[in-house]
């Protein structure tokens, strides 16, 4: 799906920037605050695990699907994993219906290297018989509302899915069903510059105007797992370090709010072992 | 990715990598300017085992109209690899990690072609990975900006770009294949070294936020190395142009010396550096000279040259 960008006047562009770099932003927020976000999961009985996120006027639905399947040769002892991203026509009215476009492609790759990259779902444990036979994961994220900051809100839905994904076991005669383990809790933290100011969750006007953008991927420990910059245009050294420094404060901040307890999903499914 | 695997042994006991470098030490690197004769500019990087061509056309007219901007040019890079660059044959074709790197590449270099002087138009940027050795994305950036500049392209400045990342536990340099699979964390990085801001910038892996803070700056100050090389090698092909010019005396005796064209097919003969004495690419002295090249070309060149040139007026 390609999109096509609304056409913003100059004049609401500058207001944008003229308003950042003051602090304020269009819809009341301060320029590091997220907009609300709710999370709902077991949304979808077909799916394995699903997860609804809403991120202020942002929605997407997350499913995840599970069947058996071959390794592939160069990684036998692993499963697969593939993370898709639809923006569907009824997402936004700049969005045309066809296969995935590029930004789609860059959505769906850097939720998926957050996940992977931290460890969350490792793909050894997706193994049924060395070399011979994998489950294949799917995680599939439906775009229902657009308004900005889909990097989030999708690796949020992704990791909400991931957690309460039950492995179809008995469908295959592979045994019983049960839940995949979460081992690390990966939150992404989208940042845009807007003129000379940088604010976070960006909605879709704002990354519309935006002059860059710079994704980073936080773990439980404050680590960096991924990081992916967008959009034409640049970030100084100190701008990088500034927003590392608050993607690590964000992720624990969302971390504590979406989770009771961060700590113990990832206890849990060590104990289990 | 990840994977610690014990066999390998990335780093020796006196810091030495698998292939003998420091940690802090680029691969040998090798850049040049204006290597195809259909293009508007083009370039040729090798960077260890990677060899990367860029050509760029334009700016010329979009194809899907819709993707015109009434305002500015557009950039858009292609950002492919041959099916023979890597151990296992790739299946031709875009697939969404080169859909990917095609997007940030070419909003980096968005970043730095002055793109509202042209406006309704596309610059394409090709990127041909003949050869992969992990780094690929940076050297295709490395000779995009060259090729740019081959293409006379007014640009802000020449992006450089450099990988960093983890491998045994340090932070290290332009990681090989190897260290990309058994690291534990890569991140290419791209900057405006005039700006010093980054204008592209991806990890993956694990590193903690005083990592990637060393990892930064062991990548910037690659990319200013890089930089160097870049314009060596812009320099490299237009300074012979003058030189040659004032071997000449001056522009008008050249107009007169019709046995120009006759010493340049020996020049060839004797296998001189590549197509420098190719005369109507002698433009970036000013349309004159262009003209001039013409003129003698017409007159005097073999056959096949004449051939050979003719495919390229037409481009031009």
């Amino acid at each position: 799906m390609r999109m096509h960008y609304n056409v913003i006047s100059e004049l609401t562009r500058e207001y944008i920037f003229r308003l950042a770099e003051k602090g304020k932003r269009r819809d009341g927020r301060v320029l590091d605050q997220f907009r609300d976000i709710t999370v709902e999961t077991g949304v979808i009985g077909t799916a394995e695990g699903s997860a609804r996120v809403r991120l202020g006027n942002t929605e997407v639905v997350v499913g995840i699907k599970m069947q058996p399947g071959e390794p592939y040769p160069d990684s036998p002892d692993k499963g697969v994993m593939t993370t898709n991203l639809e923006l569907i026509p009824m997402a936004s009215p700049f969005i045309e219906p066809g296969p995935p476009g590029a930004e789609a492609i860059e959505m769906a790759r850097v939720i998926d290297r957050g996940i992977r990259e931290s460890g969350a779902l490792p793909l050894e444990d997706l193994v049924i018989t060395p070399g011979e036979k994998v489950w294949v994961l799917f995680i599939d994220i439906h775009v229902l509302d657009y308004d900005g900051n889909l990097f989030d809100a999708g690796t949020i839905g992704a990791v909400k899915a991931l957690e309460t994904a039950v492995v179809p076991a008995e469908t295959y005669g592979l045994g019983e069903n049960h839940p995949l383990k979460l081992r690390e809790i990966p939150i992404s933290t989208t940042f845009v510059k807007l003129g000379k100011a940088i604010a976070v969750d960006p909605t879709a006007e704002e990354e519309n105007v935006a002059r860059s953008r710079l994704t980073v991927t936080t773990d439980l420990d404050g680590n960096i797992r991924a990081m992916q910059k967008g959009i034409g245009g640049g970030f100084s050294l100190q701008e990088v370090e500034e927003c590392i420094e608050k993607s690590i404060r964000f992720g624990r901040q969302l971390r504590s709010l979406l989770w009771e307890n961060p700590e113990m999903v990832i206890e849990r499914a060590g104990k289990e072992e | 990715m990840g994977t610690d695997n014990q066999e390998i042994v990335l780093l020796d006991e006196k810091g030495r990598r698998l292939d003998g470098r420091l940690p802090g030490e680029l691969r040998p690197i090798k850049i040049m300017a204006g290597v195809l004769h259909r293009a508007d500019g083009s370039a040729y990087v090798e960077w260890g085992k990677n060899k990367v061509l860029a050509a760029v056309y334009g700016p010329r007219e979009v194809h899907p109209r819709h993707l015109q901007n009434p305002q500015r040019a557009i950039v858009q890079c292609r950002y492919n690899m041959a099916a023979f660059s890597v151990q296992d044959r790739k299946r031709p074709g875009p697939d969404r990690r080169s859909i990917e790197i095609s997007k940030v590449l070419s909003e980096a270099l968005e970043s730095v072609v002055l793109v509202e002087r042209f406006p309704r138009t596309t610059i394409d940027v090709y990127l041909e990975v003949l050869q992969a050795d992990a780094g690929t994305r940076c050297a295709a950036l490395t000779a995009a900006s060259v090729a740019l500049a081959d293409a006379g392209i007014p640009m802000r400045d020449l992006i450089p770009a450099c990988a960093v990342g983890k491998v045994g536990g340090k932070v290290v340099l332009d990681l090989f294949k190897e260290e990309d699979n058994l690291g534990e964390a890569d991140m290419p990085i791209a900057i405006i070294p005039r700006t010093g801001e980054l204008v592209l910038l991806q990890m993956d892996g694990k590193m903690t936020p005083e990592e990637v803070k060393e990892g930064l700056k062991m990548a910037y100050d690659a990319c200013k190395t890089i930089y160097e090389l870049q314009k060596k090698a812009l320099m490299e092909k237009y300074m012979v142009r003058t030189e040659e010019l004032l071997d000449k005396e001056t522009l008008q005796s050249a107009v007169e010396r019709t046995e120009i064209p006759s010493e340049k097919t020996e020049l060839l003969e004797e296998g001189a550096p590549e197509e420098a004495e190719a005369p109507e690419e002698e433009a970036p002295l000013g349309e004159e000279a262009e003209e001039v090249a013409e003129e003698t070309a017409e007159e005097e060149v073999p056959e096949t040259e004449l051939l050979e040139m003719g495919e390229e007026f037409m481009e031009g």
